[in-house]
């Protein structure tokens, strides 16, 4: 044992920091590069008069520093009300209930549907190639319908954000049925003859074994829903006229982009940190619930 | 002439030596085993002298040139214990894949795979996936395929230990053909003590942490050898003298804590 | 584990397209009756129930809207078509691209992965106006194809990298020990190997292409744009002509998924399961 201890090398606690220095060193080196990148494309053009792809200037392309001290300035011209962050979050935090919402709706669905068709082949045959297809509907024109069938049959607290949710879930169910279906399969034939060894039933052989082995590709689906979701709300809002949400700021800064570029800028800003944000929480989830090789970070 | 000559060889990941003062030298048309329990450096003095890593201290020759211009030069035929055949290609094309690095041209390079395909008893086979062959056929595949370019050194890394024991005897037979037939040296690293004895020219023994040679047993059974060299007493006798000293260099290694303890309490 | 006798030994999938496909018919059975089952179900309930038809029309009344007007219909789909299209393919091309220079320095690849990671969790449809705004008030293709790319673009890449990085450390041996070069070694084990990962990219960007076309036509496109048309008469309450056209938006998103499947069936024949 003590000669065992020994030989596992041992890192060093130096090692350790120079290895994070390294790592934030990287990222302030990456985003100075996207910083450089920005302006001097900016600049370039600019300064050559160059129009393809497109006319650079204040309008389409804002420095990035503007966009970001849009950010903490006051949401309506004339400096009043209050700061543009302060709107935006408020928005970002209501479609980030949506999106929640249809995020779990759509994962326990697409978990309990991609159980099901991985259990019954005859039935994966006739409905998968539906699934598939089903993700070809483009949701943005659906949208509308949904929200008009769905509001009714909701409860007053669920009005409106409970629809969208439902389009969240329609976009983030179908990586999950089809991870769990390719999971469940996954499972080491060898394992799966030791289970019937110990005469286990399909329940317990589905709970021990085909499911522990399919937590890695889940999770990798439950990654890419983490985005489904937020686009699937942010889509799900912009049509149905819902006041609350960052779709709505979207609509609203889209409309007034020529006199106020800032604002859209600022808004997909908060979009992405929204976006990143959902993705991180499945990503530490992952980290806590899988404990394995970690073979690659999606 | 010798083949290869390593002085000093030592090699270290991070800090675990790996092997340490490796002096060897192989013989032309010698059939050389490296021997030794798990841990004990024979894949990664294999490797060193492969070029497929650098040794941390000491030199190695092949052919008289560094390993690194003998990797260049085409030198090496490796067959490691998975077939590492690519998916994607058929049995025909995965033979062929070390002559399209060397540029060969088609026509001869078409001849050159029947001609080993023939060789590992697989004609027949070309147009087939690696996955639909067994394991011993897949095997059969990466020899034929280590082969060749006519390598002068064929290197082998337990090409047989996933093996069951009668494809493995049977594999063992053809590849002594093979290394009749073809003139070449061969480094073969095994667990297995008859494997090692009944193929080789010399079983190189190795004791581990740090990993060293700890004794070189000549194998004076007859050529060629068939189905009986496995039953003459001769064989036996070598095969406990290996045994002998695998357990000795396992046996100094295991007393080592021992003493250390008894220093402790 | 293996035995001596040759195992599985089973004619290599040959020859076309017409057998790749012919041989699977049967497969589809159970689809088609699910199918089936499926639209007859939804016209009985909603005669049988009674549903307005301003929500879900029946199969027959899209069927027929789509029949009345499938010459605009189609021309307005083939348009949205173009516009998926175009950014499919310059995104994914640009993703392949990139992915195989940054395959190629390692260090640099393995650096930015992260950020690519990052990149790809963003909801880069809220891009949509801004890409309007960059390319003639959004009137024309160019800003579609535009948004559509960038929405390729990010899974493209980051499946790309991770099959050509993910190559198992014995295959790199071999190449070594037969001194092959860099352009050898990507042409014959980081390519091949990557293939399966790059159509499960390419299978995502069809879906994301169609919806970048859709969402940037939201935000103001051609007039005989599917997306724009489809608005217009949901807006004024022709439900059911409004169906026909998510009809037609479909069948185009699903041939564009069901080339790439294709195309990856034959690229892939090689693989021991493609059926999956």
């Amino acid at each position: 044992m003590a000669t065992m201890a020994a030989e596992l090398p041992v890192e060093p606690r130096t090692e350790v920091i120079r290895r994070a220095a390294a790592r934030v060193g990287t990222s302030i080196l990456v985003l100075a590069a996207l910083w450089g990148l920005w302006e001097g494309y900016r600049w370039l053009w600019i300064q050559e008069g160059w129009t393809w792809p497109f006319i650079v200037n204040d309008t389409t392309m804002p420095h990035l520093h503007d966009i970001f001290a849009a950010l903490w300035a006051k949401a309506s011209p004339g400096g009043v009300g209050p700061r543009l962050i302060t709107v935006l979050v408020k928005g970002a935090l209501f479609t980030a209930k949506e999106a929640a919402a249809g995020f779990a709706i759509g994962a326990l669905g697409g978990f309990a549907l991609g159980v099901l068709l991985a259990h019954f082949r005859l039935l994966q045959r006739g409905l998968l190639p539906w699934i598939v297809a089903s993700q070809t509907v483009p949701i943005l024109v659906v949208a509308p319908m949904v929200v008009v069938w769905a509001n009714p049959k909701l409860p007053d607290s669920l009005k409106d954000w409970g629809a969208v949710a439902l389009i969240a879930a329609f976009l983030t169910f179908f990586p999950v049925t089809v991870n769990t279906i390719r999971g469940l399969q996954s499972a080491d034939r060898r394992a799966l003859e030791l289970m019937r060894s110990y005469a286990a039933g399909d329940w317990r052989i589905l709970w021990k074994l085909r499911f522990p082995a399919a937590l890695p590709y889940i999770f990798a689906a439950l990654k890419i829903s983490a985005t489904a979701s937020v686009v699937g709300a942010l889509i799900g809002e912009l049509p149905s006229s819902i006041p609350n949400g960052l779709g709505a700021q979207i609509i609203n800064f889209s409309q007034y982009y020529t006199t106020q570029p800032r604002g859209l800028w600022a808004t997909n800003v908060i979009a992405a940190a929204l976006g990143i944000s959902f993705f991180l929480i499945v990503l530490i989830a992952e980290k806590l619930v899988v404990r394995r090789a970690p073979e690659n970070l999606v | 002439m010798n083949v290869v000559e390593i002085s000093g060889v030592s090699k270290r990941f991070g800090s675990t030596t790996a092997v340490e003062g490796i002096e060897l030298e192989i013989g032309e048309r010698e059939f050389v085993s490296l021997i030794g329990p798990s841990g004990c450096g024979k894949s990664t003095l294999l490797r060193i002298i492969g070029d497929l890593i650098e040794p941390s201290g000491g030199k190695v020759v092949v052919n008289r040139k560094t390993a690194r211009q003998a990797r260049k030069d085409r030198d090496y035929g490796i067959v490691f214990q998975d077939p590492v055949l690519y998916d994607w290609r058929t049995v025909a094309k995965n033979v062929a894949l070390p002559l399209e690095i060397a540029r060969w041209p088609r026509q001869k390079r078409k001849v050159r795979v029947q001609k080993m395909l023939e060789l590992v008893e697989l004609t027949g086979f070309e147009n087939h996936r690696p996955w639909q062959l067994s394991g011993g056929m897949q095997q059969r595949v990466s020899i034929a395929r280590a082969l060749s370019f006519d390598p002068a050194l064929l290197l082998m890394d337990e090409p047989f230990g996933a093996l069951d024991e009668m494809t493995r005897e049977r594999l063992n037979m053809e590849l002594l053909r093979i290394w009749a037939a073809s003139g070449s040296t061969v480094v073969f690293v095994t667990h297995s003590i008859s494997e090692a004895v009944f193929l080789s020219t010399q079983v190189v023994v190795m004791s581990p942490r740090p990993g060293r040679i700890s004794e070189v047993v000549p194998i004076d059974l007859k050529q060629p050898r068939t189905a009986t060299t496995r039953e003459e007493p001769r064989f036996f006798e070598l095969v406990t003298q290996v045994r002998e000293a695998l357990h000795l260099g396992h046996d100094l290694e295991r007393a080592a804590p021992v003493i250390t303890q008894q220093a402790e309490a | 584990m293996s035995s001596t006798a040759p195992v599985a030994v089973q004619p290599v999938p040959r020859g076309g397209l017409g057998k790749l496909v012919g041989h699977r018919l049967i497969d589809w059975l159970p689809a088609v009756i699910v199918l089936v089952g499926i639209v007859g179900l939804w016209q009985g309930l909603i005669v049988w129930l009674d549903v307005q038809q301003f929500l879900l029309p029946k199969p027959t009344a899209i069927a027929s809207a789509f029949w009345t007007d499938k010459q605009e219909l189609l021309h307005a789909g083939w348009y949205t078509f173009q516009e998926a299209l175009g950014g499919f393919a310059l995104g994914s091309g640009t993703a392949i691209v990139l992915a195989v220079v940054l395959a190629r320095w390692r260090r640099l690849g393995a650096a930015l992965m992260p950020y690519f990671i990052a990149a790809n969790a963003i909801p880069i449809i809220a891009f949509a106006p801004i890409t309007n705004q960059w390319f003639d008030g959004g009137l024309t293709k160019s800003s579609k194809i535009v948004i559509a790319a960038i929405l390729c673009f990010f899974p493209v890449l980051v499946n790309t990298l991770r099959g050509l990085t993910s190559v198992r450390p014995q295959d790199l041996e071999l190449m070594r020990s037969y001194a092959g070069g860099q352009t050898a070694i990507f042409r014959r084990v980081r390519i091949p190997n990557a293939l399966p990962f790059i159509f499960t990219g390419l299978k995502v960007a069809t879906v994301l292409a169609m919806i970048g076309a859709v969402v940037g036509e939201y935000f103001g496109g051609a007039l005989n744009a599917l997306g724009v048309l489809i608005l217009a008469r949901s807006r004024i309450f022709l439900f059911t002509q409004a169906w026909a056209g998510v009809f037609v938006a479909c069948l185009f998103g699903l041939g564009l998924y069901i080339a790439v499947a294709l195309v990856e069936r034959i690229a892939l024949r090689w693989m021991p399961s493609t059926s999956e």
